[in-house]
C-alpha cells in the first residue's frame, strides 16, 4: 500500500487543484497510517513476546519474529495457574450479567416507549442520571451492603453490580431503536386481544434482535474488562475473574515475559475475536451510547 | 389499546425490578457515602458520629489536594487533546478511502481492559528490557529514563497509555458527528468559494458544538475518575507522585481502614463530577441551538 496509490482526488475539483489536493491527501494518509501503526504496534509486540522465551525476548530485537512459535507458554499458563478457572468465571459472569441486563433494559424501554403512566419522565431521568455517577463513590457503601447481605466473596455481588451499572447505557441504546420501531403490528395484535406480555415477548423482542446484539456486545466488553468491583468484593482466588486474576498472576511471574504475554493475550482474546467479527456493531453501539448524553 | 397499555400491574412488573436495582446499587450508596463521611469507622467496629471532622481534615490534607491536582491535570490534558482527535476525525470524514478501517483500528485499544493495557505498558516502559528504552538506546541515549519511578515524569508517562486507550473513542464520536452534517450545507459553502479549512472552522466545527460539549464532559469526568490503569501501573507512586482522587480514596479505605475518611473522599469525588458536568454545560451554553434542516 503506497500512499501515492491510495491518495484520492476529491470529486469535483479541476486538474490543478487535484494535483495540490493529491499532495495534501498523501500527507494526510501518511499521518493516518502512522497513527494506526502506533495503535496496533504495542499489541503486535505483545503477541510476539507471548510466543518467545526470555532469552529471545532479551537478546533479539523487539519486533523480530519468534524463532520458534512457543505455544507452550499458552499451554503452561492455562494449565498451571488458575487462568482457566478465571476464564470460566469471566465467561459465566459476563453471560449472566449481559442476559439479565438486556432483559431488564428491554422491559423498561418497552414500558417507557409503549405504555402510558405518569411517572414515566421521572423514572427515565433516574436511569439516565445513573450514567453520571462515578462507581468509586458507591464502592464503600456497596462493600458494606454486600457484607451485610453475606454477598462479599460471592459472585452474585458482581452480577448485581454489573447489571445495575449497565442498565442506563443499555436503555439508552435501546431507546432510539424502540422509538423508531413502527407500532402498527403491536396495535393490531392488541386489537386482536393479545396480552401485553405476548406483545412484548412475541412481537417486540424479536423485532429488536439487531439492537439487542449491539447492546449485548457493548455490555460484554464492559463486564469482561471490569476490575474494581472484582478486586474489592471478591477475596477467594477461585472466584476471581480474568482481569483481577491476570493482575495477581502477572505479579507472581514478573520475570517470565513469555508467560505474562501469553496470559495477557488469553485475557484479551475474546474481545479481539468480537472485534474482528462484530466491529460494525461495536462502532454503532459506542456511538449510540455516548453522543446522545 | 389505551386501556391495555396503561395496565398498572404490567408496568410495575416491567419497571420495578430494574428501578429497585439501580436504587439499591447506585442511588442508595451515593447517599450513604455522604453519611459515612460523617463517621469515624474502620470498617469493622461500630461507627461513631464525628460530624464534619472528616471533611475538615480533608481540607487540610496535602496528599489529598495533590491527588486532586493530578486528577485535574489529567482532565485538562485530556480536554486539550480533544482538538487533535477532532482534526483526525475531520480528515477521516472527508473523502478518504479506508476511513471505516482507520477508525476501527483507532478504536481497538479502547476495547481492551485497563488492566491488560496497564500490564502491557508496564512492559513497554520497563527500564531495561522495555521497547521504549530499547529504542532510545539504539538512538544512542546513554541514560534512559526510569519512566514510572521518576516523580518528575511519571504523570506524563501515565498519560500516554490513557491517550492510546481513548483516542479512538473520541475520533469515532467526532467522525459520526461530522458525517451527520448534511452534504448540501458543505456543497453550498464550496460553491460560494470557501476553502476546506474555512469550511472546517466556520461550518463543520460550529455545527457539532453539542457533540463537542458532550465529549468535554466525558473527557473531564472520565479523567476525574481514572483508577484502574494508575492502580496497576504505579499504585499512586512513587511516593504519591501519581496519586489521583479515586486511588487515594481506595488506599485510605481498603488499605488504611479509614472507611469514614474514604467515604468523605468518595462523596467529594461525586460532587466534583456533578459540578464539573453542570459547570461545563453552563459555560458552553449557546443562546441559539443549531438546526440542520
Amino acid at each position: 500500500m503506497t500512499t501515492a496509490k491510495m491518495a484520492v482526488s476529491s470529486r469535483t475539483n479541476s486538474t490543478s487543484r487535484s494535483i495540490g489536493g493529491g499532495i495534501v491527501n498523501g500527507i494526510l494518509y501518511a499521518v493516518l497510517i502512522i497513527a494506526s501503526v502506533v495503535q496496533i504496534l504495542p499489541l503486535v509486540w505483545l503477541l510476539f513476546f507471548s510466543l518467545k522465551n526470555n532469552q529471545e525476548v532479551f537478546n533479539l530485537p523487539p519486533f523480530s519474529l519468534p524463532t520458534k512459535l512457543r505455544w507452550e507458554n499458552y499451554e503452561s499458563v492455562w494449565s498451571q495457574g488458575n487462568i482457566s478457572k478465571y476464564f470460566i468465571n469471566s465467561v459465566w459472569i459476563t453471560v449472566v450479567s449481559v442476559a439479565l441486563t438486556i432483559l431488564l433494559a428491554s422491559f423498561v424501554t418497552f414500558a417507557i416507549t409503549r405504555m402510558k403512566w405518569k411517572l414515566r419522565p421521572f423514572v427515565l431521568g433516574l436511569f439516565m442520571v445513573g450514567m453520571m455517577i462515578p462507581v468509586h463513590s458507591t464502592l464503600i457503601p456497596l462493600f458494606n451492603l454486600f457484607q451485610k447481605l453475606h454477598l462479599t466473596d460471592n459472585q452474585a455481588s458482581l452480577v448485581l453490580s454489573y447489571t445495575a451499572f449497565n442498565l442506563p447505557i443499555t436503555i439508552m441504546i435501546l431507546l432510539g431503536f424502540y422509538y423508531a420501531l413502527p407500532r402498527e403490528v403491536e396495535e393490531a395484535a392488541v386489537m386482536d386481544g393479545c396480552s401485553v406480555n405476548r406483545v412484548f415477548f412475541q412481537i417486540v423482542l424479536p423485532m429488536t434482535a439487531s439492537v439487542i446484539v449491539t447492546a449485548a456486545i457493548i455490555n460484554m466488553i464492559y463486564n469482561w474488562n471490569e476490575f474494581i468491583f472484582v478486586n474489592t468484593f471478591i477475596s477467594s482466588d477461585n472466584l476471581k475473574t480474568l482481569t483481577v486474576g491476570v493482575q495477581n498472576f502477572v505479579g507472581q511471574y514478573t520475570t517470565n515475559w513469555g508467560a505474562i504475554g501469553a496470559t495477557l493475550m488469553i485475557s484479551i482474546l475474546p474481545i479481539l475475536l468480537a472485534f474482528f467479527l462484530l466491529s460494525n456493531r461495536i462502532v454503532e453501539g459506542i456511538a449510540a451510547g455516548s453522543v446522545k448524553g | 389499546m389505551e386501556k391495555v397499555m396503561s395496565n398498572k400491574g404490567i408496568i410495575a412488573l416491567y419497571v420495578l425490578p430494574s428501578l429497585l436495582l439501580i436504587i439499591a446499587i447506585i442511588y442508595l450508596p451515593i447517599v450513604l457515602t455522604g453519611y459515612y463521611g460523617l463517621m469515624q469507622w474502620d470498617g469493622i467496629s461500630p461507627m461513631t458520629f464525628i460530624g464534619l471532622e472528616n471533611y475538615s481534615t480533608l481540607l487540610h490534607d496535602e496528599k489529598f489536594w495533590s491527588s486532586v491536582y493530578h486528577s485535574f491535570l489529567f482532565a485538562v490534558l485530556s480536554t486539550v487533546f480533544l482538538s487533535v482527535y477532532m482534526a483526525v476525525a475531520l480528515v477521516l470524514s472527508g473523502n478518504i478511502r479506508g476511513a471505516n478501517l482507520f477508525r476501527k483500528i483507532y478504536l481497538l485499544p479502547m476495547l481492551l481492559s485497563s488492566v491488560a493495557i496497564a500490564q502491557l505498558w508496564l512492559k513497554i516502559y520497563h527500564p531495561t528490557t522495555g521497547i521504549l528504552n530499547d529504542f532510545l538506546t539504539s538512538l544512542g541515549v546513554k541514560e534512559t529514563p526510569e519512566w514510572l519511578a521518576d516523580p518528575s515524569i511519571v504523570l506524563g508517562a501515565l498519560f500516554v497509555p490513557i491517550l492510546w486507550q481513548y483516542a479512538g473513542f473520541y475520533i469515532l464520536i467526532y467522525y459520526a458527528a461530522f458525517k451527520n452534517i448534511p452534504a448540501s450545507l458543505i456543497e453550498a459553502a464550496r460553491i460560494d468559494g470557501a476553502s476546506p479549512i474555512q469550511i472546517a472552522l466556520r461550518i463543520k466545527i460550529p455545527l457539532i458544538s453539542e457533540v463537542i460539549k458532550v465529549t468535554i464532559v466525558l473527557a473531564v469526568v472520565g479523567s476525574l475518575k481514572y483508577f484502574d490503569l494508575i492502580y496497576v501501573m504505579t499504585d499512586g507512586g512513587p511516593n504519591g507522585a501519581s496519586e489521583v482522587m479515586a486511588s487515594y480514596m481506595y488506599h485510605k479505605a481498603f488499605r488504611g481502614f479509614e472507611f469514614g475518611y474514604g467515604s468523605a473522599i468518595g462523596f467529594f469525588l461525586l460532587l466534583i463530577c456533578l459540578v464539573a458536568t453542570w459547570g461545563i454545560r453552563k459555560l458552553t451554553e449557546t443562546k441559539d441551538s443549531i438546526q440542520y434542516s
